[in-house]
């Protein structure tokens, strides 16, 4: 490759003449038809912060999969300090020391935090009979300290915690002996700006430590803040090994693309209508309080905040998921008080919520009926199902939004991150709704898909389409909406048009004006 | 796509939605019970008379018709373990009113009561989300008690035409076969063709997001737990039909046979797969493996053993082939 040559030159550790700490080499995996790993080689040392990015499907996640020893590789080796190992099971890679904190938690929900973490190595008390709870809760609080994240009730059942909390949980679990290699699967995720920061402190104390982390994140200017070297892989193979001092955002998204990407969020030219949705002193008990805002016909409105201020909350009440207890809704000057989703479709307000494995999908089924799901009563005469206009409809959609295979009779859980969010968004297109309540639209989707998504939202809003956009991602906020609006600790707390809008105003004000950080 | 071929269009065309296409799994399900009837007409040489398949066409079909009902129920994450008390329910009734109102109406009236039990058992499941095991396990000695109420004697009605709905051959094939086969017609078509049955599948996959797309999560189970006792009933009528008495004890553990034939036919407990197709299946390679140790005069409790050792056979099977995808 013509680029790979350039990049090499950075690559000053593996020429250093040492033998490395972690040697890849030759490894690769096919599942069934997909060959998702060929031939990768891959060298990293002790204490360093080594990324790995590339598009949903390139391999990240088998690749630590196989490192983990979760999967088997057909072929290649792995050399941990010279030495050959195979990794044949989960148990064999912990012994080396090798922890995975997994994209999506791990946890037993009904089990405390503390058995949790300390899942098969609870202290037993006298004889060995019993478990020593004292010494255990105690034990978890100080490494919820040590790693950075105290004020988690160890006693709390984890199903009550929130995902950002569990996240962190994740985390305690994968260090509380600690790692050799630690490999991080989108762990920001879930985590907001205050608890990103909180990360990246714990990830570079563990660099210090001599831990060799890899951190997989879809979230490329992560990477500038916390990585030391960044590989690239793409459908399965390695691209290259760049030192992030030396590249740039857009040539990485490039290598990572295999195309050059134009501006990632359309331009548009927004002239917002007559009003579609507003909200009037909305309160819900222990959610948030005196909320009004309100969405005009053809208008993007952002809603940002840190996990746990209240947004989604918001967004839920609207869609009738969960009821307000004060205040008011009014749809196109309207009155709503939607006791379920059905009152609030019926009324034209669709929401795309956060979780869409959750529930935002049902994976066992096809695409056809997925999408169909919202819609039933426009299909169908007479209880029966017209088979033809529904294909019709549902077809249109699929082809509109560019659902890859465009195959309505594939089913959604085979699909790619980024393609199963384009069926959830087609589900909800598909129900005339004139508001759409978008809650992280592209949570945990490639860049060329969340770029198709962006030109969706945009064309949507051109189309007269009323849009509450909420999201933890900035660029995402300031690239698509016309005005933004902040959230924290459950109360509207700032609002910024356009021009208004920069990355420090709506972080400040998210985090309160007083401890306004940044991530570095 | 391009690659695929004419065959795979016509088994996409046939088993739309969330009947699964014919894979692996299937075929070698299908060649076990191939081997089944080999092994039939191997041991026991009475297997393949015309008298023995009539007979076992219509000792299957009371099975057949609590477990098309079973599946409705698995699809949704739930279980009925009240569908042998309601076979029961349904028999009585048939025989206690047939003398009075004729075979017809007394059949709609036993149809009725088993369906309103399924109300019964849907409303309390599905309205307070309660587990579908506590609540039909109560209602199975509810509907039970109310059987021994009705009656505590065995019924025999004296009206001329109550043995048909049971007994009656159309050539070979008995008419109550036909009826059970046009009821798994009917369920196809209901899963696969109406809004209803596609959300009865897509509850078991993801509850939440049928929720939140706006369906009726309440009516589409209450419908689920209704079909399951109207059919139920429907296999108590034809039942005691069949053997021209209704004894009050009837379909004691038939839910075991059920949920075993939904399970063989690839259904999952607690929802998200199973098919009509699959079911049949189940409940056919159950039947012959009854028929079968009854020919060769195999004592009843080696049956339970045999039939045992087959169920967990295919689960594993199937569990197996499906961890390989």
């Amino acid at each position: 490759m013509r680029q790979a040559v350039a990049w090499t030159r950075f690559d000053e550790r593996g020429v250093s003449g040492v033998t490395p700490f972690l040697q890849m080499s030759g490894i690769s995996k096919r599942f069934g038809g997909t060959q998702a790993l060929r031939a990768v080689d891959l060298t990293a040392e002790s204490g360093e912060v080594h990324a790995i990015v590339g598009e949903n499907g390139a391999g990240k996640s088998t690749l630590s999969r196989i490192l983990t020893g979760a999967v088997q590789s057909d072929a290649g080796q792995i050399r941990l300090g010279g030495e050959p190992q195979a990794i044949t099971s989960p148990l064999r890679g912990q012994q080396l020391g090798i922890r995975m904190v997994a994209q999506h938690a791990n946890l037993v929900p009904n089990l405390s935090v503390t058995e949790n973490v300390l899942l098969g190595a609870m202290p037993a008390g006298r004889f060995g009979l019993w478990i020593d709870w004292q010494s255990a809760h105690d034990r978890v609080g100080q490494i919820l300290e040590r790693i950075g994240f105290e004020g988690i009730d160890v006693r709390q059942p984890v199903a009550q915690l929130s995902a950002a909390q569990r996240q962190v949980v994740e985390i305690a679990k994968a260090v509380a002996v600690k790692p050799k290699i630690l490999i991080m699967d989108e762990p920001s995720a879930v985590l907001a700006q205050e608890d990103l920061t909180k990360l990246f402190a714990l990830i570079r104390r563990l660099r210090e430590e001599n831990v060799l982390i890899f951190y997989i994140s879809h979230r490329l200017d992560e990477l500038y803040v916390i990585a030391d070297r960044v590989t690239v892989l793409k459908d399965g193979a390695l691209v290259g090994t760049v030192d992030p001092r030396h590249i740039r955002r857009d040539e990485l998204i490039r290598l990572m693309v295999g195309r050059p990407l134009q501006d990632i969020f359309p331009h548009r030219d927004s002239k917002p209508g007559r009003e579609l949705l507003s909200l009037h002193g909305l309160g819900r008990a222990g959610s948030f309080k005196n909320v009004s805002l309100s969405v005009a016909e053809g208008e993007i409105v952002g809603l940002y905040g840190l996990v746990g201020s209240g947004r989604t909350e918001v967004a839920r009440c609207v869609f009738g998921a969960d009821r307000p207890e004060t205040g008011e809704i009014r749809v196109m000057g309207r009155p709503l008080r939607p006791r379920s989703p059905r009152d609030a479709l019926r009324a034209g307000v669709a929401m795309l919520t956060e979780d869409r494995i959750g529930d935002g999908l049902v994976l066992p089924l096809s695409v056809r009926d997925n999408v169909s799901l919202a819609s039933f009563p426009a299909m169908s005469r007479g209880g029966m199902l017209d088979r033809r206009r529904q294909s019709a409809l549902v077809g249109a959609k699929v082809r509109e939004l560019d659902v890859r295979p465009p195959d309505i009779e594939q089913l959604v859980g085979k699909l790619s991150g980024g393609n199963q969010q384009k069926v959830v968004l087609a589900k909800w297109l598909l129900t005339d709704a004139r508001v759409l309540l978008l809650d992280e639209p592209t949570r945990g989707v490639d860049i060329a898909a969340k770029k198709e998504i962006y030109a969706t939202i945009a064309d949507l809003a051109a189309r007269g389409m009323g849009i509450l956009l909420i999201s933890s991602e900035l660029p995402e906020i300031l690239g698509m909406c016309d005005r933004t609006l902040v959230m924290r600790e459950g109360r509207l707390v700032g609002a910024f048009t356009r021009a208004e809008a920069t990355e420090e105003k709506i972080l400040s004000s998210a985090a309160g004006a007083a401890e306004a950080s940044h991530a570095d | 796509m391009q690659t695929e071929g004419s065959a795979g269009r016509l088994g996409r065309w046939w088993f739309a939605g969330g009947e699964p296409r014919l894979s692996a799994l299937d075929l070698s399900l299908i060649a076990g019970f191939l081997a089944l009837l080999l092994a039939g007409a191997w041991f026991a040489e009475a297997f393949f008379t015309e008298r023995n398949m009539s007979n076992l066409m219509r000792q299957v079909v009371a099975n057949g018709l609590i477990s098309l009902g079973m599946l409705l129920v698995i699809l949704t994450g739930g279980i009925d373990l009240s569908v042998g008390s309601v076979v029961a329910l349904g028999g009585v009734l048939f025989a206690g009113i047939t003398d009075q109102l004729g075979i017809g109406p007394a059949l709609a009236v036993a149809i009725a009561a088993g369906g309103a039990a399924g109300l019964v058992n849907g409303v309390v499941i599905a309205r307070f989300k309660l587990q579908s095991f506590i609540i039909t396990l109560a209602t199975m000695g509810i509907v039970r008690g109310v059987v021994y109420l009705y009656t505590e004697v065995p019924l025999s009605p004296s009206h001329s035409g109550f043995r048909d709905l049971g007994a009656t051959l159309i050539g070979l094939v008995p008419l109550s076969m036909i009826i059970m086969l046009g009821c798994y017609a009917l369920v196809w078509f209901y899963l696969n063709r109406t809004p209803a049955g596609r959300a009865t599948v897509a509850i078991g996959g993801n509850e939440e997001t049928v929720r939140l797309a706006g369906v009726s999560v309440q009516r589409t189970v209450v419908a689920a737990y209704m079909l399951s006792g109207a059919l139920s009933a429907l296999s108590g009528a034809i039942l005691v039909s069949r053997l021209g008495i209704a004894q009050p004890s009837l379909g004691i553990a038939y839910e075991l046979d059920a949920i075993a034939a939904c399970v063989i036919g690839g259904a999952a407990l607690g929802g998200g797969a199973g098919s009509v197709g699959g079911t049949l299946f189940g409940v056919f390679t159950l039947g012959v493996i009854n028929n079968l140790l009854n020919l060769v005069g195999v004592k009843s409790f080696y049956q339970d053993i045999v039939k045992g050792a087959v169920i967990i056979l295919a689960v594993l099977l199937v569990a197996t082939k499906r961890g390989n995808k």
